[in-house]
């Protein structure tokens, strides 16, 4: 079981199906079926350090439906920047914090994550990027899940970002989540249409 | 160590637009996905080690008090990256439909009977090879509304994570020859025939357990290749 690679192997990588309508019994149960949830969508472990903030919003289809069966995740720096994986070499990440969560969309296509500010990570030439998160969007009639980021609305560092500025300026704000009361971050997301998320090619 | 993810792999993956799949069609982004470099962002992922897999999750035939009924199987295979290493301990979910074609969730009311001794949910960890086993029955083909008579091939949903957020891959493992291949649109999304032949299992009569299971290999290949060293600090 243990035997080498055939050498007559294609090598090209696994291709993407979509994650289907049926994947909350085994992904987000949240409760509602005879499984557990190995991730949700709070990150905040009880030794986490750094500023509580709470990203929620909907997501639309390319009519402005809501979609009721999306799943998101995110990954995301702990707030001095840092990973909590070993290829990140530059310090010990923040204690327990594991930067990654999921959650499913509601029947309103709504969504939430309960969370820390991340700090700023460098891009490959060291310049600081804004404090961002990574959110990957998956659903039924997608057959790959699609790349985008969140980043937080009334950071001076977001004007200088360098992922940023590779958006249109008109196309930026769909990047942004706004910031309401309560360390709220509001983020919606269209997956097609006149105010269509920017999702990126990585 | 680390690993370079070229963004032309990702070319087996299928369009996010593919007619033929009808709800693709309000869900895929019309304007162009912008490119950008992979930062550490990028470049790291989520490390979730054996507490995340409980005794028994990768043995969906014991997860209740009796069996399911069904056609037992092993399915096994090994995590690799594109040049053929292993990626070890990297987490493996699988969910799927009983033997009957019907999934507990509570939207699919293809009237097909419910197995009590089923839920359909496993996880599994590679181990330092990256190799990983689940213990299942063969999933039925079941109806869905995309066009007149439409029929999914039997298959089992994957979710993969890899050595970073961007090797990330939720695939579906399929069976081999399966007859509802040529009319099955979200296969089919996949337009390479090579590609499309990554997502089949093959019979695997070596590891087939006598008086007890058949065995299916699915060997599934992530992103990540070229490993050259990271000492930038």
């Amino acid at each position: 079981m243990q035997e080498t690679i055939d050498d007559a192997m294609d090598k090209g990588i696994t291709p993407s199906q979509t994650v289907g309508p049926f994947f909350k019994y085994g992904l987000t149960p949240n409760g509602q079926y005879d499984w557990n949830d190995a991730f949700t969508g709070n990150l905040v472990t009880p030794d986490t350090s750094g500023e509580r903030v709470r990203i929620e919003g909907r997501v639309f289809d390319g009519d402005g439906a809501p979609v009721p069966d999306c799943m998101l995740e995110v990954w995301q720096a702990d707030s001095q920047g840092r990973f909590a994986d070993p290829q990140d070499k530059r310090a010990l990440p923040n204690a327990a914090f594991r930067g990654f969560g999921r959650c499913g969309t509601d029947a309103d296509g709504a969504y939430a994550f309960d969370t820390i500010m991340p700090g700023q990570v460098p891009d490959p030439d060291g310049k600081p990027q804004a404090p961002h998160i990574l959110l990957a969007v998956f659903g039924r009639g997608m057959l790959r899940h699609l790349y985008t980021r969140i980043y937080f609305g009334g950071e001076a560092a977001n004007d200088a970002d360098p992922v940023l500025a590779l958006v249109p300026a008109d196309r930026r704000a769909t990047l942004i989540a706004a910031r309401e009361p309560g360390g709220i971050y509001r983020l919606d997301l269209s997956l097609q249409g006149d105010k269509e998320t920017v999702f990126f090619d990585i | 160590m680390t690993l370079l993810y070229p963004v032309a792999s990702n070319a087996a993956h299928p369009a996010p637009l593919s007619p033929e799949y009808k709800s693709s069609i309000k869900r895929a982004p019309s304007m162009p996905l912008i490119p950008m470099r992979h930062t550490l962002s990028e470049l790291t992922g989520p490390v979730y080690g054996h507490e995340t897999v409980r005794a028994g999750d990768s043995d969906l035939t014991t997860q209740h008090k009796g069996e399911p009924i069904g056609e037992r199987i092993i399915v096994h295979g090994r995590v690799l990256d594109e040049d053929g290493r292993g990626v070890p301990n990297t987490l493996l979910e699988i969910w799927q439909a009983n033997a009957c074609g019907r999934y507990i969730h509570v939207r699919d009311q293809h009237p097909a009977p419910l197995d009590p001794n089923f839920t359909g949910a496993g996880r599994a960890q590679s181990d330092a090879t990256g190799y990983y086993k689940f213990t299942t029955v063969k999933p039925g083909a079941y109806p869905w509304g995309n066009h007149h008579n439409a029929w999914r091939p039997a298959h089992i949903h994957f979710s993969v994570f890899g050595h970073a957020f961007i090797s990330r891959l939720v695939t579906q493992m399929y069976f081999p020859n399966d007859p509802l291949f040529p009319f099955d649109p979200i296969f089919n999304a996949v337009t390479d025939e090579k590609a499309r032949g990554r997502m089949v299992s093959s019979f695997d009569l070596e590891n087939t357990q006598p008086e007890w299971a058949l065995c299916y290999r699915f060997d599934i290949v992530l992103r990540g290749a070229n490993a050259t060293p990271m000492e930038k600090q």
